[in-house]
């Protein structure tokens, strides 16, 4: 399948490892990744901020630059949720925003949607002998109802040993500009989330968003915590021959 | 008398000073999670719970599509039970009202059902001002009287406090309020509860007067129902000879069938019950039973402007449950005061500046008082999109000025992002510095980050260096 990535501008700016890791997983199962060159961002950022008009201008580029293709992949839930869940709220109705929103959204799926719903996979081929525990992001899991996707991928893969979080379910406080309009409760949602990540006794901190991470990692590697975290594609990617290499 | 929130810091400052609060958070922590996993038991438990939910949103949106009929209809029938309605534009109007009601019966002492109408209003103050005590005799507003504090819950206005803080508050304050508290006193719940109880009985058996608000008004009757656990509404609402509600005009219901949905909703949404332990209805006045006299004051104080607001209008199907506020991180950690209102936590975020506006720079502040995580749409009970509100409002806070900086921040980032070439150029300028930037920075959004988190590390390569390298690489 001819698979079109929109990267986001956090892992393309900031995760370039996590792009890298996607693009591996899918050429090794078969499938042929395409990066059309203009896409930048989604606007999420704006949106979520109240800047509007600015969104909308991100919004266009994106139906734009996504326009043709058939199945677009965004490897972070909060960027696959902008655009399914508020990009219909984002364009006047009527407009061709609207209508070109309407036409390209369904389209765009975040990596667990892609494996296990469209590619029908759930065993990737991936080796990772170490301990994980997965935090589910909250756009991810209630924009985008991904469910136990994540899990099933993840149990799937040989060596891996699933932990489960602790209080999982709530959000490590990063929320985009929150985390700067409110560092203290940012910060003390992060701790939370951090300190019930050590609890589990995992090396990794596996979510499907790079910016929930950055904000959990950030707290981790202050604490010195010897934890680290990292997006599900790189997990993914990670086969026995790359480790024995 | 309990104090207000005016001159309250913008909820950053005011949650800062919460987070760091041990106590506080402890407190919260623990009842917080209590009740959440009350709730999640009791919701669990009803098969058709999504169904009840998207009834509960479309009854309370077909009712307010038609308020003003169902407003006149709920006023005739109050009128024809004997009642008598009045009507109150703003939180001074219905003050005055009020006030003058409590004036004409003689009376100088009213004991109060728990309201938040009332709350919202400030009628306490009001009355205060013209020389009437008004006695909370909700056990949590109790608490928060003698303590001269303020809520911070909207269905547990105590909740910051615990048993130890309670027992002592009991043992400082009830003398100067009526009867003391025992001086033996434990901080065992029964003892704390049978002392409030004592203190508060000797209000019921003397109060001519009482004032309350109301969960729910049914249009086809003319009905208030008061849904409370502890009995103390019933002793105010059946005892006194002069009842005054005030109620916000978008508590109604039309008929008896809807108000069915509503009482299976809140009960396993607020206290985690299946049921309701002390449910009062009364439809104007009936003689020889409860008051002689009823006052209804329907209150607007923004409601109406907020009904005008295409996206803003779900507000007001907030039936106070405060299960938003039992599963939000933010107030988990800041606490209810942060927000600088009666209505806290999540749907406070939302409810507070389409009432106050977003002039002031606390209620500019409020929208942004949020991770948008969505737990508390999930649990809304009449399926309120908060984030979606939130976001409406942050809109309207960007569009009346918002802040300079920020302002500039996000135009910048908007005109690097508006251009894929613009982008790369960004990227390859911080990775050019990707060894400069130091680990804790001095000012601004930055520092905010720094203070307590470590920065990624900047990549020396972008991804779409990276891809467009490869490209060349593979002769693609």
């Amino acid at each position: 399948m001819r698979i079109a990535l929109f990267v986001t501008c956090v892992n393309d700016t900031l995760f370039p490892r996590t792009g890298q890791a996607v693009v591996r997983l899918l050429e090794r199962l078969g499938h042929e990744v395409v990066f059309p060159a203009g896409q930048t961002c989604c606007g999420q950022m704006h949106y979520n901020t109240g800047y509007r008009r600015d969104a909308q201008r991100l919004a266009v580029r994106f139906v734009e630059t996504f326009a043709d293709h058939d199945v677009v992949l965004a490897p972070s839930g909060s960027c696959a949720a902008m655009v399914r869940d508020n990009y219909p709220r984002l364009a006047p109705a009527g407009s061709r925003l609207g209508r070109a929103a309407a036409e390209v959204a369904p389209r765009v799926l975040d990596l667990s949607e892609l494996l296990v719903d469209v590619l029908g996979v759930t065993d990737v081929g991936a080796y990772f002998p170490h301990r994980v525990a997965y935090h589910p992001t909250c756009h991810g899991m209630r924009l985008l109802g991904l469910g136990d996707r994540p899990l099933r991928l993840l149990r799937a893969v040989r060596g891996l040993e699933l932990v489960e979080l602790p209080d999982a379910e709530e959000c490590c406080g990063f929320g985009g500009t929150f985390a700067v309009k409110n560092p203290a409760v940012s910060a003390a949602m992060g701790w939370d989330k951090a300190r019930n990540a050590a609890a589990t006794g995992a090396e990794v901190l596996c979510a499907v968003d790079n910016s929930c991470l950055m904000h959990i990692g950030g707290v981790l590697r202050r604490q010195r915590s010897g934890m680290r975290v990292m997006h599900l594609a790189e997990i993914l990617a990670s086969t026995e021959k790359e480790a024995v290499r | 008398m309990s104090r207000t929130f005016l001159g309250m810091p913008p909820f950053p400052k005011a949650a800062e000073a919460a987070v760091a609060d041990a106590q506080l958070r402890h407190n919260l922590h623990r009842a917080t999670r209590t009740i959440r996993r009350t709730r999640g038991r009791a919701v669990a438990e009803v098969d058709d719970w999504e169904a009840l939910r998207a009834a509960g949103a479309a009854i309370k949106d077909r009712t307010l599509r038609h308020l003003d009929r169902y407003l006149e209809q709920l006023e005739e029938a109050v009128t024809a039970a004997g009642g008598h309605v009045h009507w109150a534009v703003d939180a001074a109007e219905a003050n005055a009202v009020v006030t003058e009601l409590v004036r004409a019966t003689g009376h100088r002492e009213v004991v109060k059902v728990k309201s938040m109408a009332t709350q919202e209003i400030g009628l306490n103050e009001a009355l205060a001002e013209a020389g009437i005590t008004a006695y909370e005799t909700d056990l949590a507003e109790l608490i928060v009287q003698l303590a001269e504090d303020r809520p911070s819950h909207i269905l547990v206005p105590a909740i910051h406090r615990n048993r130890a803080e309670i027992r002592e508050i009991f043992l400082r304050a009830m003398a100067d309020w009526g009867r003391p508290a025992p001086a033996d006193l434990t901080d065992d719940p029964r003892a704390l509860a049978e002392a409030a109880r004592r203190h508060l009985r000797e209000r019921f058996l003397t109060a001519k007067v009482a004032v309350s608000g109301a969960n729910f008004a049914v249009a086809e009757t003319g009905t208030l129902v008061v849904l409370e656990s502890e009995g103390n509404g019933r002793m105010c609402l059946t005892l006194p000879e002069t009842l005054i509600s005030v109620v916000g005009i978008e508590k109604l219901v039309p008929t008896w069938r809807d108000l069915e949905v509503f009482l299976r909703l809140l009960p396993r949404s607020s206290t985690g019950e299946r049921m309701n332990p002390y449910t009062s209805m009364w439809t104007g006045v009936a003689p020889g039973d409860g008051p002689r006299e009823f006052h209804l004051v329907l209150l607007d104080n923004g409601r109406t402007d907020v009904l005008a607001d295409a996206v803003g209008r779900q507000t007001l199907r907030c039936i106070r449950c405060s299960a938003c506020l039992n599963v939000c991180p933010v107030y988990e950690r800041a606490g209810g005061h942060a927000y600088g209102s009666v209505y806290p936590g999540p749907i406070g975020a939302i409810l507070t500046p389409q009432l106050r506006g977003t002039a002031s720079e606390a209620d500019a502040a409020l929208p942004y008082a949020s991770s948008l995580c969505g737990a508390c749409f999930e649990v809304c009970p009449v399926a309120i999109d908060i984030p979606e509100v939130l976001v409406h409002l942050r809109e309207r806070v960007v569009e009346q000025g918002g802040r300079p900086g920020e302002r500039a921040l996000l135009a910048a980032a908007s005109w690097t992002l508006g251009d894929e070439r613009r982008l790369a150029w960004a990227q390859r300028a911080a990775g050019a510095v990707r060894s400069l930037v130091p680990r804790r920075l001095p000012l601004g959004p930055a520092a905010a980050w720094t203070d307590t988190r470590d920065l990624p590390e900047i990549p020396a390569e972008p991804f779409r260096d990276w891809w467009a390298r490869r490209e060349k690489e593979d002769g693609r």
